[in-house]
């Protein structure tokens, strides 16, 4: 079936060693994602007119790019463009965090524009300062309702990763090809094996965060 | 008489709309208001001008203290148990010590029978159930009026009662109410006084028996016939 090309050499490790090198460069991306998410996202529910423009226009060209195209326009068209070499790790963390951001900014929108007015209203009714308001009432909202979201977002932003071993990146999946090719002659069967044990890396890795997910959404809402 | 709020030629607008013209109205300790009035007559909005929730373009509002208010839609905090919802306002606002608090949420909660729901969340609750922890939660802050927003206007009719039961209760007690209501039984039966409002002026300021039973302006007898039903038998 092609399994036994696993336990060949180093072939198990360097797999595990690929998932770390995606799993590595999801996690910065996502830690990046938040942080400029959350604060492009209160910046967009100020309703001020030239942000909602400039915040529609990002966030459209996210949605409508394909990540592989964003990944080559950074790595090849930087490069060419600036003559300044940028790493493809650097490359696909400015793609993945760009992707991220605009996400993670919409979901911060949507959650601040969930909570009604009469939140709001009523914290000021028992005399709650504006401060208070958001400390005890809105923020601890936001973040039940954006916890399971993100999360996803998350496990998203994992399987993605996927798409650097077309600048280069020697993740999981190509470590699987590499695998396969060295042993096309001893084991003609290779791709199964690798693919399916690739398969099952990737599970292990988002599923207990989508359980997370699950369990917190609930949880908490 | 002792006057405990006083309300002088108020006038809200929304840009060019007028929604209170010229409200002038005192109210006092231990009176029951009660406010009716058709759909957008500004009933409500006279509630949120006295408790500050909108700003006024014109007139003057005193309240010799605080004002609590229930709205219609339930408000809850629902991330917080009943017994935090009670406590956050007491503690963060008045700084009233955490113990003092709780004991008096817990003997509230058992004057309005959900004793045993302290621990529970909002949404385990019924909408009648909510509304009744929402009236102790302005209670708590020991207000010296109460508002009353059409409180059982969003709730079930088999919960309707439960609710104008613990404001009935309020009423024996001698608590200062301004009660907006579309209940005309419970209008009838709990108010000191009977404001009709039509278009943003008060149209008549008389007792429940006199505005029930012989409403003087031909607008009042209009708007008390809609609650009326003729037999089609």
């Amino acid at each position: 079936m092609g399994f036994e090309v696993l336990l060949k050499g180093k072939n198990m490790i360097r797999l595990l060693q690929g998932l770390g090198v995606a799993l590595k460069i999801s996690l910065i991306s996502v830690v990046i994602s938040i942080v400029l998410g959350l604060i492009l996202g209160m910046l967009m529910s100020l309703k001020k007119p030239v942000i909602n423009m400039l915040s529609r226009i990002y966030l459209e060209i996210v949605r409508i790019m394909p990540q592989m195209v964003l990944l080559f326009i950074v790595f090849f068209g930087f490069t060419k463009l600036t003559g300044r070499n940028l790493s493809a790790e650097v490359s696909s963390i400015i793609v993945f965090s760009f992707w991220g951001t605009a996400e993670m900014a919409d979901l911060v929108r949507g959650c601040l524009q969930s909570i009604p007015k009469i939140q709001y209203e009523s914290s000021m009714a028992l005399g709650l300062t504006r401060l208070q308001t958001y400390i005890y009432v809105i923020i601890p909202q936001i973040i039940r309702r954006l916890i399971p979201l993100s999360i996803n977002l998350i496990t998203r932003m994992i399987k993605t990763t996927s798409l650097i071993m077309m600048i280069g990146i020697v993740e999981v999946l190509k470590v699987g090809q590499q695998i396969i090719e060295a042993n096309r002659k001893s084991s003609p069967h290779a791709a199964f094996g690798i693919f399916a044990t690739i398969l099952l890396l990737y599970f292990l890795a988002c599923w207990p965060i989508s359980c997370l997910a699950r369990y917190l959404e609930k949880k908490l809402v | 008489m002792n006057e405990i709020l006083k309300i002088e030629h108020l006038t809200k607008k929304y840009d060019d709309l007028t929604v209170l013209d010229d409200i002038s109205l005192a109210v006092n300790k231990g009176e029951v208001l009660v406010i009716v009035g058709p759909s957008g007559c500004g009933k409500s909005t006279l509630l949120r001008c006295i408790n500050g929730l909108e700003d006024i373009q014109d007139g003057k509002v005193s309240i010799d203290g605080k004002t609590g208010m229930v709205f219609q839609s339930y408000e809850l905090f629902p991330h917080m148990t009943v017994l935090q919802n009670l406590m956050l306002a007491p503690v963060k606002v008045q700084k009233r010590k955490k113990d003092e608090v709780k004991k008096e949420a817990g003997q509230l909660l058992e004057r309005v029978g959900l004793s045993a729901k302290k621990n529970n969340y909002p949404r385990q609750l019924s909408g009648g159930q909510k509304q009744r922890v929402a009236i102790v939660r302005a209670l708590i802050m020991h207000p010296e009026v109460l508002l009353f927003d059409e409180v059982t206007a969003a709730l079930d009719p088999e919960m309707v009662r439960e609710v104008l039961d613990v404001i009935l209760d309020l009423a024996k007690q001698d608590k200062t109410m301004l009660i907006v209501t579309h209940e005309m039984a419970f209008a009838r039966a709990i108010a000191d006084r009977v404001i009709f409002l039509e278009g943003g002026s008060i149209i008549e300021d008389t007792t429940p028996a006199q505005f029930f039973d012989a409403p003087r302006s031909e607008r009042a007898r209009k708007f008390l016939r809609t609650f009326e039903f003729e037999n089609v038998h």
